[in-house]
């Protein structure tokens, strides 16, 4: 007989539930089975009410972040044989309002990801001309391109729960991505808009958005570097302010 | 819809107020609550928890050094007051509790300095240890100075 994992999945209707309750299934683990294969193995064979978000299956989209016995977890790169004997319990994303079952509403999010500009600003180009960079240039900002806007960082940052309008890791990172690429021009257009409470600030460095990051991108360390050439930016505007005049002529 | 063109949402429509966890058109969506207690569920969040409350130590002990140098300026009889008072049994409590902390401060200072600062030799990031390492040395070399300092002159 094969062995099975009891999964304690969150439900949530809005139509109909006041809040959320949880649903137990139990499905077979095999070795290859990953988190999402036992979800869709519930809505294939046992529930086909079960609402969830997935895409690629590898890694890749960021669509299948669950909280997975209280840990952000993305739920194709997390196998299910490491929960064993179980039982398992399936959240969706902590932070984030919820539309149904394990999806969640990221609208918030990708407004705090505009906000930060993730794209090259180039005072002197319209985007078509060729931009050489060295590796060692390349180097300096490719962990941070890494992010695949999965949100597993927002779910363990406590303080984008505490503080809604923290603009939070992920979109911190990418703007600290942009910054440190040689192509763009736009790291003062995105000082204005982070150096605040909201922004950088707002971050007192708990370091979990790094832990769980399933791309190794490091968003507590991209923001506490940020708010490093922030603080010389600003020790910098202190004593050179005709510097700063001259700059901005 | 109204002949103005708008549609008035169920919150409205019902009279009532709105709240900060309504958002147009999508009544129901379902928000969960932050706990007070959010920090208890783990370790890590523990740990931030007191890291953070170790600031207040600090603050004490900067009370407690600048109190130090009044009394040693108002001269010997105000000297003998501050000692008579950091002799009492709850202070030498209260100050094992802070040194407790403040150590604490120290070193996840020193441990996250590595991840603000990134220093490049010859394209290579340095690593973590050798960005916290000299900051271990150099808090123990002034430490073990100043107890020299305090043992010969005791």
């Amino acid at each position: 007989m094969a062995q099975t994992i009891q999964l304690r999945v969150s439900r949530y209707s809005p139509e109909r539930d006041a809040e959320p309750y949880f649903q137990t299934y139990e499905v077979p683990v095999k070795a290859e089975w990953v988190i999402l294969d036992a979800l869709n193995y519930i809505k294939d064979k046992i529930d086909g009410t079960l609402t969830f978000r997935w895409s690629c299956r590898m890694g890749i989209c960021g669509s299948c972040g669950y909280m997975v016995n209280n840990e952000p977890k993305l739920g194709c790169a997390t196998f299910l044989t490491q929960y064993t004997p179980g039982p398992l319990t399936i959240e969706p994303l902590r932070n984030f309002p919820v539309v149904r079952d394990l999806v969640i509403e990221i609208s918030d999010f990708l407004e705090k990801l505009k906000k930060v500009k993730p794209w090259l600003i180039h005072e002197d180009g319209n985007g078509t001309g060729e931009y050489l960079q060295t590796p060692d240039q390349l180097e300096e900002f490719r962990q941070y391109s890494m992010c695949i806007n999965c949100l597993l960082c927002y779910a363990a940052c406590p303080i984008s729960g505490l503080d809604p309008i923290f603009t939070g890791p992920a979109a911190l990172a990418l703007a600290h991505r942009y910054n440190k690429d040689s192509r763009d021009q736009g790291s003062a257009e995105r000082m204005a808009v982070l150096s605040h409470p909201e922004g950088i600030w707002g971050c007192t460095f708990v370091g979990e958005c790094t832990k769980v990051c399933p791309k190794h991108v490091d968003p507590a360390g991209a923001i506490q570097q940020y708010k490093l050439a922030a603080a010389i930016d600003g020790i910098k505007q202190f004593l050179m302010p005709w510097g700063q005049r001259q700059e901005n002529q | 819809m109204s002949s103005s063109g708008q549609a008035s949402t169920p919150a409205q429509a019902s009279g009532g107020a709105t709240s900060p966890a309504y958002t147009e058109f999508h009544p129901r969506w379902y928000r969960p609550q932050v706990s007070t207690y959010w920090w208890l569920g783990k370790w890590a969040y523990v740990k931030f928890i007191l890291r953070e409350l170790s600031s207040v130590a600090v603050a004490w002990t900067v009370a407690i050094i600048l109190l130090q140098m009044f009394a040693l300026i108002r001269g010997q009889q105000a000297y003998l007051r501050f000692e008579h008072v950091m002799r009492a049994p709850w202070m030498i409590g209260l100050n094992v509790i802070a040194f407790a902390f403040l150590l604490l401060h120290s070193i996840t200072w020193f441990n996250l300095a590595p991840k603000a600062m990134v220093v490049r030799v010859r394209g290579r990031r340095l690593p973590a240890p050798l960005i916290s390492g000299p900051q271990y040395l150099a808090w123990i070399v002034i430490s073990a100075i100043v107890v020299a300092i305090i043992v010969s002159r005791g």
